[in-house]
């Protein structure tokens, strides 16, 4: 596969790291953009710009573990080879200051350079090296408006050699005018086709067995996050090997590495608040359990989901698929727990106390389920 | 002579005596050559610090037990000067980042950025990496915890970061998955007994079976407090015998007190009498989020069963007006004032109910 080869001529030398104990996150970070996953519309741009070697100023945006920084490195690195990556690319991520004067004095010094000559690639190979810089502002999201309007006239300026590349999750906290400079790519959450053979490609170049159950369960619980998956099947790979004898990873390993509250939790709470659950379709009987207890029982309930720890948006994010989804709530009932679960969100955001909104939920929904 | 709490506390991953599969866990990774970043979650009192000073022990031998307090000075950006206390070993390095409040970004930027460029000068260490450990995970501002996304990957190789929360809710997306979340739940009841029992044996006398089952009812899941009544208790009668009053500590009578005056009486004059007593619980520093709570909790143990949702629903409605607004005590007096009007509506609809 290309992409063995290209790992055998890796350029990761740089930090002199075991590969063995790199985060597979950075050992699979694909190497050139053929190997991006998905996101093919992106791709096919991107390619075209390196036949051309004229690239626009650019704007990636997407969900967290969709490639956006594994897309412009490794076009960086297709661009100019590793010797001259050094001082052709300026990378700056939120881990770095990057207040007002960083981007007055840092930033703009290193934009107004007049690029190096080309350097000869030692490995052999044939980079086409363009004469401009680029300039790498990861998460830039985080940058401070001061900030973002400090780079508007820097990226004009000097843009004949210089281009400047922004990543962020929220394409609306990057300032208009910044954003009109820039060509946009939206990075779209993977579909579960590419992650599922990106991670069995994975599982096989670990030599790890990993079933069809697993990766569907990795699929499940990351949501589209590349990265996410990556982790939590290093993890797991991790737990089931370093005891002896290695056992195989199982979807439970997976669930519980991710943090998520087992389904029968949920189903348990789900019941406590009289929506009937899948499993068990003889709801007759349950009107009267709850209603026997009815406050008292959801306040016991919330406070078990507390002392076990599981975390308050984890628990209401599950317990919403359980009511938005199910089969027979009628609509209205499940608007009104939708309302509820919305509210929920942004106090937790907020940073509310979880306890009191767990309980504020589950008794919305619980009134909600019995006066229809 | 030191609490028990701290006498007690195990050193190793063998002697911990609940969650023996978390321990298991924690002894293969640490036994294994690459450890991941980790997140430690669970209630307070549950053991995530002691785990996870068993799992540094576990990890680096004796070696973290030499442990020294520095007091680093950190300047932000508006060259304001920060002093944030750290405790560190030959391996570790243990940091409470919310003490800088606001500024707690330029801690994680500075600080950790310095530890993951040196590389581990012990030749005889059992690991190349160095241990951050982050508490209070959950209160970093989100700038510090986009600062630390990209320090969680480009230095892993002489570097791992174990954060400790509460709760993973307030932990942005990014982080949580580059780490191995690790969920101490508390112990249940019975767990907290064995506990008890064999701290009793260690120091030789006996624990009668309901005291132990008392305590660790009381506790409600909390090992911490357990073992701090527990020892209360012995001090007040050694005997342990017949039966015991486990004390409540003040405040929470105190907050007891403010909601039965609110279900007493519904009157302007009643609330402020209930507001001089909130002013004097804030006063003695107890967090407004826990007076609301414990206050609430008492009333809707002794409102109508009709009216107990919606006295949780303002208390968390008010709850978070307090979190966003500035002035804690406007809000507490709102929702008593909420909870008045609520039942003083109840009770009149329902006397007329009554008469028709």
């Amino acid at each position: 596969m290309a992409f063995f080869q290209a790992k055998s001529t890796s350029a990761t030398s740089k930090h002199s790291v075991d590969p063995a104990h790199q985060p597979w996150v950075e050992k699979y970070r694909p190497k050139t953009i053929d190997d991006v996953s998905a996101q093919e519309h992106t791709i096919a741009v991107l390619r075209k710009t390196l036949v051309s070697t004229n690239l626009p100023h650019m704007l990636f945006y997407g969900p967290p573990g969709t490639g956006k920084t594994s897309t412009i490195l490794a076009l960086a690195r297709q661009l100019f080879g590793p010797d001259n990556f050094r001082n052709r690319v300026l990378e700056l991520n939120a881990s770095d200051e990057r207040g007002i004067s960083i981007v007055r004095e840092k930033i703009k010094s290193f934009a107004r350079q007049t690029p190096r000559a080309q350097a000869v690639a030692s490995d052999g190979n044939v980079y086409p090296c363009p004469p401009y810089k680029i300039i790498i502002l990861d998460e830039a999201d985080s940058m401070t408006q001061d900030a973002q309007g400090a780079l508007r006239r820097i990226m004009e300026t000097y843009a004949r050699i210089t281009r400047f590349c922004l990543v962020c999750n929220y394409v609306t906290r990057i300032i208009e005018p910044l954003a009109s400079r820039c060509s946009k790519f939206r990075f779209t959450p993977l579909d579960s086709t590419s992650t599922s053979s990106r991670l069995s490609h994975i599982a096989s170049a670990e030599h790890i067995d990993v079933s069809p159950e697993v990766i569907s369960t990795l699929i499940e619980t990351s949501g589209g996050d590349l990265r996410r998956s990556i982790t939590y099947l290093q993890s797991a790979s991790r737990l089931s090997s370093s005891t002896n004898p290695p056992v195989p990873i199982t979807p439970h390993d997976i669930q519980e590495i991710a943090g998520v509250v087992p389904t029968a939790v949920i189903n348990d709470f789900a019941k406590t608040l009289g929506v009937s659950v899948v499993e068990d379709m003889d709801v007759d009987d349950l009107p009267t359990n709850w209603k026997l207890k009815g406050f008292n029982a959801v306040q016991k309930k919330v406070k078990g989901i507390m002392r076990e720890g599981y975390s308050a948006s984890q628990t209401l994010s599950q317990l919403h698929d359980t009511i938005i989804l199910h089969p027979t709530l009628p609509a209205r009932q499940k608007a009104k727990c939708a309302l509820a679960f919305a509210e929920a969100d942004k106090a937790l955001c907020d940073g509310a106390d979880e306890e009191l909104w767990v309980l504020e939920v589950g008794l919305r929904i619980h009134k909600a389920v019995t006066t229809s | 002579m030191s609490l028990w709490v701290d006498k007690f506390r195990p050193k190793t991953l063998d002697d911990l005596h609940y969650h023996q599969s978390l321990s298991i866990r924690l002894k293969s990774l640490a036994a294994s050559a690459d450890f991941p970043h980790m997140l430690f979650y669970g209630p307070s009192g549950a053991g995530k610090k002691t785990r996870i000073s068993c799992t540094l022990r576990q990890l680096f031998g004796s070696g973290v037990e030499k442990l020294k307090i520095d007091q680093r000075v950190f300047i932000s950006p508006s060259k304001r000067k920060l002093e944030i206390n750290v405790v560190q070993s030959n391996f570790h390095i243990e940091i409470t980042p919310s003490e800088a409040g606001n500024y707690d970004r330029v801690v994680i930027q500075d600080l950790l950025k310095e530890i993951a460029q040196t590389q581990q000068v012990d030749l005889n260490a059992k690991h190349r990496f160095k241990v951050v450990v982050i508490n209070e995970a959950d209160s970093l501002s989100r700038d510090a915890q986009a600062a630390l996304r990209r320090t969680m990957e480009k230095y892993m190789s002489n570097m791992r970061i174990i954060l400790c929360a509460n709760s993973t809710s307030k932990l942005i997306a990014p982080i949580k998955s580059r780490c191995l979340l690790m969920r101490v739940a508390a112990p249940n009841p019975e767990e907290m007994q064995i506990v008890l029992e064999h701290v009793a044996k260690k120091l030789k006398f006996d624990l009668p079976e309901e005291a132990s089952q008392q305590i660790a009812e009381d506790s409600g899941g909390n090992m911490r407090k357990a073992l701090l009544v527990f020892e209360a208790l012995k001090m007040q009668s050694p005997d342990l015998s017949g039966s015991l009053t486990i004390a409540k500590p003040d405040w929470e009578i105190y907050c007891h007190k403010v909601a039965d005056l609110i279900v007493q009486e519904q009157s302007p004059a009643r609330v402020l009498e209930v507001r001089a007593k909130l002013y004097e619980l804030l006063a003695h520093c107890i967090p407004p989020t826990i007076i609301l709570k414990t206050v609430a909790e008492r009333v809707v143990e002794r409102v109508d069963e009709a009216m107990k949702a919606d006295v949780m629903h303002w208390a968390a409605f008010y709850e978070t007006r307090m979190r966003l607004g500035n002035k804690k005590i406007y809000h507490l007096e709102a929702w008593v004032v909420k909870v008045m009007s609520l039942y003083k509506h109840f009770m009149y609809n329902f006397d007329m109910a009554d008469f028709e």
